[in-house]
């Protein structure tokens, strides 16, 4: 995952457009499932959506989950593109690293040179990578029937929607456990109360991107920006948080959004 | 198609036992790993449930505990657990908890059962049998013995001292003691290659005065009918072990060296003994020329030279120890002609005695002086004691000057109390043995490794031979001796930067002595009590002990390993004090301690431990021995 500027500026960045709805805003995933699977025309998200999803009252340790994280050319979906995917099927209980992919895929769009240095994805890499279309069918059998974790829901989302909207011809909708939304569930509280502002108390703000909420919960530092191992890196802290703040028991209802 | 993940490939790259593995082998178990978090206090594996995958922990630390709730292993990142159970019957043996907030790889078992099979380093290094790995480890450093690994070119000192076949014996005589050589090397015009004479003969000391003086031969004989013919000779390249095997097989003294057909030298027996035991012989050979206190204590540095260079030439434990205590028997000897040279000559005969660790042949560079004085039992205080008192004195301050500090027990010869006549000494012993307590005994222990240093020895051989003696069978005798020397206990092993107690509690640091090597040669002497043996060094007394077979298979063996890994670790770090330009002491820091050192000194500790529990229970009050 690609964090470059303020965390506020890819909301902003997708907020132009008419986005995939929020997980909370569908009551019921599993027919909005069977709804999108009726309406869509390519086979393969037809496959995808058909696969189905499980319900929000469905107990976490049920849940099957897959970790995923995109590095992308820039930061604004419209301009910019994808250029590598890593996916990590999980559990509450285990991470299957053993089961995990990735993907180089060539960009329509000219490469930032300064990207091209934090991914460390070569160009003669990227000139030898497919075009995302043609990975599409593996990357969506790979999400098919798991619920999708993610460290900031809405690059992965607004990508991916913008990716498949101009080679499928149509948008997709999944419900996401956003990692970085559960850290702000703890550290962006609402705005002070009456004492804290009397005071004039100020704590320094927690950062809540990925590397400093692993650390947060004693993972291990990794080098980011590699989608497999920031893939990896979110399937952790999942775990983790999972670990110290969730009961197996939880409904994903609470997680997702 | 698996990929592997780049973090997990890279750290199972810098650790052992995954370092030993090639590249393409880590590559498939980076793809196959799994990884599980769990939270502080969770459960990991419990006992009795089917093993399914063997354990990496990657960031945190968990502690592994024996079935029955004690405190087993502590581990952090880098460490693995669950080898038992897989190589076994595939069930957890040990449970594992976290202790703090864990990232683990799961390796499934087949593959663990793949690489176990297939890599014999990494087998080695997560081998089940702790006590197995230590072996492993000493035998590879025995290995790596200098005296195995070096060829005897390293040993030549000098050009190889030549004359032609047509030289008359007078002529060979002349020229060795030109040279200064015990051996001269006869050459001959080689028909073949005429520009490359060949060997010979060699002539030496030996062979002028039995082949020459001896039967009347005049001087002008020529050199080639006293010269011996058929020459054993080595090759440059060949190790100094096998000329020593050749020297004793042949049963010579000399060894030319040929390097290219061409001698390049001669190596005597000699120089392999100096070779072996390096350096100190000098060191000892310049104690003995030294006049005076001063001078002796001129030598400390290189005494310290020496022990550093021993280390770094990869001398083993029980070889420093031998050439320390030599060394540190030197400075006693010399140190008491010294003082008879000015006290004048004794008025009564005497012994003095080394005790502990000098007479067991295993100082180390920080050492305290114990020592004693057997006096003739015709000793009179009143009449002799002055003198005794004096030299005595003497020859412990000088100690105390030449780095040998003085006993804070006061086990020394200047305490009236150690000097006493031979029959004091016999009742003293005898009273120990057979009436003994643990409080009589509890700074006893020391006494019972003595050597005679100076003056009557065999007074010590005959109180050795009175312990001996007594102490075999002695069960009262020895449940004392044994539960003195449970007192000091080896730790579980480390963590992190702490020593960690067999009751899971942290310290900062440990005294390799108290807790090491000391309390292995306190059970050592029990064991070596008990059979009646009369060897002294601790290696030594194992290997009776071994032969002896008092001990389980095995045990005596792994002991002999464990005791090497502790005095080994003890004297590189008193060694790398002294690099460092501190005063060298017995306190290690588990932070200047290798990966590699704490493990192998876990094992170490483990077989203490355990060999500990056995004295205990052979050792019982009435039990018969």
């Amino acid at each position: 995952m690609l964090h470059l500027g303020d965390l506020r500026q890819p909301a902003r960045a997708g907020a132009g457009r008419k986005g995939p709805l929020p997980a909370a805003a569908v009551a019921d995933w599993p027919a909005r499932f069977a709804e999108l699977a009726r309406a869509a025309r390519d086979p393969r998200l037809q496959h995808f959506y058909a696969a189905g999803t499980v319900a929000g009252d469905t107990a976490l340790q049920d849940v099957p989950m897959i970790a995923i994280d995109v590095e992308t050319t820039g930061l604004d979906p419209a301009r910019d593109e994808i250029v590598s995917i890593g996916v990590v099927p999980m559990d509450t209980t285990c991470i299957r690293s053993s089961a995990s992919r990735y993907w180089v895929v060539r960009p329509r769009a000219e490469l930032h040179p300064e990207s091209v240095t934090l991914h460390a994805i070569t160009h003669a890499q990227i000139e030898a990578a497919p075009d995302l279309a043609d990975i599409v069918g593996d990357l969506l059998s790979a999400l098919a029937g798991r619920v999708v974790v993610v460290h900031c829901r809405e690059i992965e989302r607004a990508f991916l929607e913008v990716a498949l909207k101009a080679r499928l011809g149509e948008g997709i909708e999944f419900p996401v456990i956003d990692t970085m939304e559960l850290e702000a569930r703890l550290h962006r509280a609402p705005p002070p109360g009456f004492l804290a502002r009397l005071f004039g108390r100020r704590t320094a703000p927690v950062s809540i991107r990925l590397a400093d909420s692993r650390e947060r919960y004693g993972l291990p530092r990794y080098r980011a920006h590699h989608a497999l191992t920031d893939a990896l890196a979110t399937a952790e802290l999942l775990q983790a948080q999972l670990a110290h703040r969730f009961s197996p028991l939880t409904p994903l209802r609470a997680l997702w959004r | 198609m698996q990929i592997e993940q780049l973090e997990i490939l890279d750290f199972l790259r810098t650790h052992p036992p995954f370092d030993e593995l090639p590249d393409e082998v880590l590559s498939r178990v980076a793809a196959v790993v799994d990884v599980r978090y769990y939270k502080a206090g969770a459960s990991i594996v419990e006992f009795g449930q089917v093993a399914e995958f063997w354990h990496v922990v990657r960031s945190g630390a968990v502690e592994v505990f024996r079935r029955n709730g004690t405190l087993y292993n502590r581990l952090t990142a880098g460490g693995y657990f669950g080898e038992f159970g897989l190589l076994r019957n595939g069930r957890v043996r040990f449970p594992v908890t976290a202790l703090e907030d864990t990232l683990l790889y799961l390796i499934p078992r087949e593959l663990f059962a793949e690489l176990f099979e297939q890599h014999e380093r990494f087998a080695d290094l997560v081998e089940v049998e702790d006590r197995t790995r230590l072996r492993q480890v000493m035998s590879r450093r025995e290995e790596s013995n200098d005296l195995l690994s070096a060829t005897v070119e390293t040993l030549v000192g000098r050009a190889a001292v030549t004359l032609p076949a047509s030289a008359s014996a007078r002529e060979v005589a002349q020229r060795m003691s030109e040279e200064g050589v015990s051996s001269l090397l006869i050459l001959e015009d080689n028909p073949d290659v005429p520009e490359l004479p060949q060997l010979a003969g060699i002539v030496t000391d030996r062979d002028l005065r039995t082949r020459l003086v001896a039967p009347g031969l005049p001087y002008d004989t020529p050199a080639t009918e006293i010269m011996s013919r058929g020459v054993v000779a080595v090759s440059h390249n060949q190790l100094v072990f096998e000329a020593m095997l050749a020297m004793l097989r042949r049963n010579v003294h000399h060894l030319p060296v040929l390097k290219n057909q061409r001698p390049l030298g001669v190596i005597a027996l000699s120089d392999i003994i100096r070779y072996a035991s390096r350096n100190s012989l000098f060191l000892v050979g310049s104690i003995f020329r030294q006049q005076s206190v001063d001078e002796l204590a001129a030598l400390v540095p290189e005494v310290r030279a020496c022990f550093a260079r021993m280390i770094a030439e990869d001398a083993s434990a029980n070889m420093i120890g031998s050439a320390m205590s030599a060394i540190g028997r030197s400075f006693k000897q010399r140190l008491l002609e010294l003082a008879e040279a000015e006290l004048g000559p004794p008025p009564l005969p005497y012994c003095f005695l080394a005790l502990g660790s000098m007479a067991r042949q295993e100082q180390l560079i920080v050492t305290d002086q114990d020592n004693a004085l057997v006096l003739d039992n015709r000793f009179d205080p009143a009449q002799h004691d002055a003198y005794f008192k004096a030299l005595a004195a003497f020859v412990s301050d000088g100690l105390a000057r030449c780095g040998y500090s003085y006993c804070s027990g006061g086990v020394m010869a200047s305490n009236e109390k150690w000097r006493q006549p031979l029959r004091v000494w016999e009742r003293t012993f005898t009273d120990w043995i057979e009436r003994p307590t643990p409080e009589s005994l509890l700074n006893a222990g020391i006494f019972f490794d003595l050597d005679g240093v100076w003056g009557r020895v065999e007074w010590a051989a005959r109180l050795r031979e009175l312990i001996a003696r007594k102490a075999k069978g002695n069960s009262r005798f020895l449940a004392c001796m044994a539960r003195n020397a449970l007192l000091r206990t080896p730790p579980l092993g480390f963590f992190k930067d702490f020593v960690v107690e067999s009751d899971g509690r942290h310290t900062r640091a440990i005294n390799i002595k108290r807790r090491g090597t000391a309390p292995l040669a306190d059970l050592v002497r029990v064991h070596a009590l008990a059979i009646g043996s009369q060897s002294l060094n601790s290696f030594e007394r194992l290997k009776d002990i071994i032969d002896a077979a008092i001990l389980p298979l095995g045990r005596g063996q792994d002991l002999y390993d464990a005791l090497e890994f502790i005095a080994m670790v003890r004297a590189r770090h008193q060694a790398e004090d002294l690099a460092a330009g501190i005063e060298p002491d017995n306190g290690i820091d588990p932070e200047k301690l290798s990966e590699f050192e704490r493990k192998s000194l876990r094992d170490a500790f483990l077989i203490l431990g355990n060999a500990q529990k056995f004295l205990k229970y052979r050792y019982q009050p009435g039990r018969a021995n």
